[in-house]
């Protein structure tokens, strides 16, 4: 919350410009009361370019994820709902897919589109989907025989209109919990991305970016490692218990050894 | 037993197959580029023949699908082509990186293993005590943290402020450097085992068997060392395995962090550089070590848990 208001009022809370307002004279200046994180090697003051990143990271996050639920979504149920040879096709794919370590795969595939922020939501947009796809499928499965569905067919529902109306909105639980992690670990990813120097290109203020600069500066300057990290991980750790916890209220099986 | 291993190894030649023609398509649709690699310079300007006469030398003339039939050819005796870049075999270049990726791994995960379980273990047994509150804040911080920063955070303390460790570097293979890359990178895995090993026992510790153990008047140290360790490693067995591969993935950014001569650091090189070949075949390399080690996995069920038959 706190995170998404950030980057939403980025431009109002920041107290400098994250690129323009660049003062050599005040460059790898420690914390201090007029810059709150201290400055980094060109003089730019880390607390705007933190709470500025925060965009970056969150618009990754959400956009990527949203492009892995659609096709998870998509490929999952219709596999789960039509069964025969395109279940088969689709699970080989996503079996392929979860064999290849996503950094590995999103690595890859900026090695052909090149860095770039536009490329990095592609990147990670198309190579995280399979584990929204395994759950949309297990689910179906789940639901397929149950009554309400047996009932819509009867109804003379089509194939579609049964996939989409009848059974995704039953099962947007789970998948919810999946796309919240989703969107932790697409953050993570891209601050690697960046920090390996493939990511969003200086100077946009990006988080793993900082860090990859900082990294230079660690004996002199310490304090510009710090922020940026810990904007990183405050964020993901967010999420993650944020999923957790809708798996929580979700599962009835936790909630029951709860009571 | 042995017929199992085998028919799971022929199971990977479609898998594999199928990896390499992605990867393949996805590395190969721009040509142009790769040909431009090839003769050697991006900057300058090269006339139109000298690059078709590259292409040529590097059989980028020919169309896609023969491209792959030749690749696949080579794949098949163990080769990956050649460097675009530094004209040697790129199973060269890869196999000389394989050992310290291995090795970083290995230790990663041996520190993950050695210290995740137990903690999840622990904590399932005093479930709400202080070791359980601590372990799992630390579990979920652990899974949470980007491990680059922690490889800085953890460079910083104890390799500049107290000099213990070298920042970087692969120090001819001694062990010294060998402690800070490796402890950034199971972090996150021993976290991850410890969640996973807590929520296992704790389910365990629920079933009827453990009742019945119990009932029997088997000693506490009995009941849980036979019955609930040994049949949580097998849920934390499969666990483990799948997330081999995102270990496995991470060591691209820790060998980068700390200019470890490892395969990850090789891909990254081979990326700035658009180096295809050796793009390709660190990918590939990486997926294989991944694959086996789940093989390795599937054939360890059967040490653990009696019930699974190989036929």
């Amino acid at each position: 919350m706190l995170v998404t208001a950030m980057a939403l009022f980025a431009p109002w809370l920041a107290p400098y410009h994250p690129i323009d307002h660049a003062d050599l004279v005040h460059a790898e200046e420690p914390p201090s009361r007029i810059f709150l994180f201290g400055t980094d090697n060109q003089g730019r003051d880390i607390l705007s370019r933190v709470i500025f990143g925060a965009r970056i990271s969150l618009s990754v996050g959400l956009v990527s994820q949203l492009l892995n639920s659609i096709i998870g979504i998509l490929l999952g149920v219709t596999a789960g709902f039509l069964g025969k040879w395109w279940d088969d096709l689709v699970m080989g794919l996503t079996n392929i897919m979860l064999s290849i370590p996503s950094l590995i795969f999103a690595l890859a595939i900026m090695a052909v589109l090149g860095p770039g922020l536009l490329n990095v939501f592609l990147a990670l947009g198309f190579t995280n989907w399979s584990y929204s796809c395994r759950i949309a499928r297990s689910q179906v499965l789940f639901t397929r025989s149950l009554d309400y569905i047996t009932a819509a067919r009867a109804l003379g529902y089509g194939r579609a209109r049964i996939m989409f109306t009848q059974i995704l909105p039953n099962i947007m639980g789970p998948i919810l919990v999946v796309a919240t992690l989703g969107v932790a670990y697409a953050i993570l990813i891209e601050a690697s991305l960046s920090f390996l120097g493939l990511g969003t290109q200086p100077p946009t203020p990006s988080w793993g970016g900082m860090l990859s600069t900082a990294r230079e500066q660690l004996f002199t300057a310490p304090w510009i490692s710090i922020f940026p990290g810990l904007a990183i991980f405050i964020t993901v750790l967010g999420l993650n218990l944020l999923g957790d916890g809708l798996r929580d209220i979700l599962d009835p099986h936790t909630t029951r050894q709860r009571k | 037993m042995l017929a199992f291993a085998l028919r799971r190894l022929l199971q990977f030649i479609p898998t594999i197959l199928g990896i390499s023609l992605i990867l393949f398509l996805l590395l190969n649709v721009l040509p142009g580029n790769a040909a431009l690699v090839a003769a050697g310079d991006q900057g300058r300007a090269i006339d139109a023949r000298f690059i078709e006469q590259m292409k040529k030398e590097w059989g980028l003339d020919k169309p896609l699908h023969i491209r792959y039939w030749v690749y696949l050819h080579a794949l098949a005796r163990g080769e990956l082509g050649l460097s675009f870049l530094r004209r040697e075999k790129v199973s060269g270049l890869v196999a000389d990186r394989l050992w310290p990726t291995l090795k970083l791994a290995i230790v990663a995960m041996l520190i993950a293993l050695g210290f995740g379980i137990p903690l999840g273990f622990f904590s399932a047994l005093r479930r709400g005590s202080w070791l359980d509150t601590f372990s799992m804040v630390g579990a979920v911080s652990g899974v949470s943290i980007p491990q680059f920063w922690l490889g800085l955070l953890l460079m910083f303390l104890l390799a500049v402020k107290i000099p213990l460790f070298p920042t970087s570097g692969y120090g001819d293979g001694a062990f010294r450097h060998l402690i800070l890359p490796a402890v950034t990178l199971g972090v996150g895995y021993m976290a991850l085992l410890a969640r996973t090993t807590r929520a296992a026992v704790v389910e365990i510790l629920t079933t009827d068997y453990i009742r019945v153990a119990r009932a029997k008047g088997l000693s506490e140290f009995l009941v849980n060392r036979k019955h609930v360790l040994r049949n949580a490693l097998i849920l934390v067995s499969t666990t483990a395995g799948l997330q081999f591969g995102s270990l496995i993935g991470q060591t691209v950014i820790v060998e980068k962090l700390f200019s470890w001569p490892g395969i990850g650091s090789l891909l990254v090189d081979s990326i700035f550089q658009r180096d295809i070949p050796v793009i390709q075949g660190c990918v590939l390399c990486i997926i294989l070590v991944f694959l086996l080690v789940n093989l390795a996995v599937d054939l360890l069920y059967a040490f653990i848990d009696p019930r699974i038959e190989y036929q």
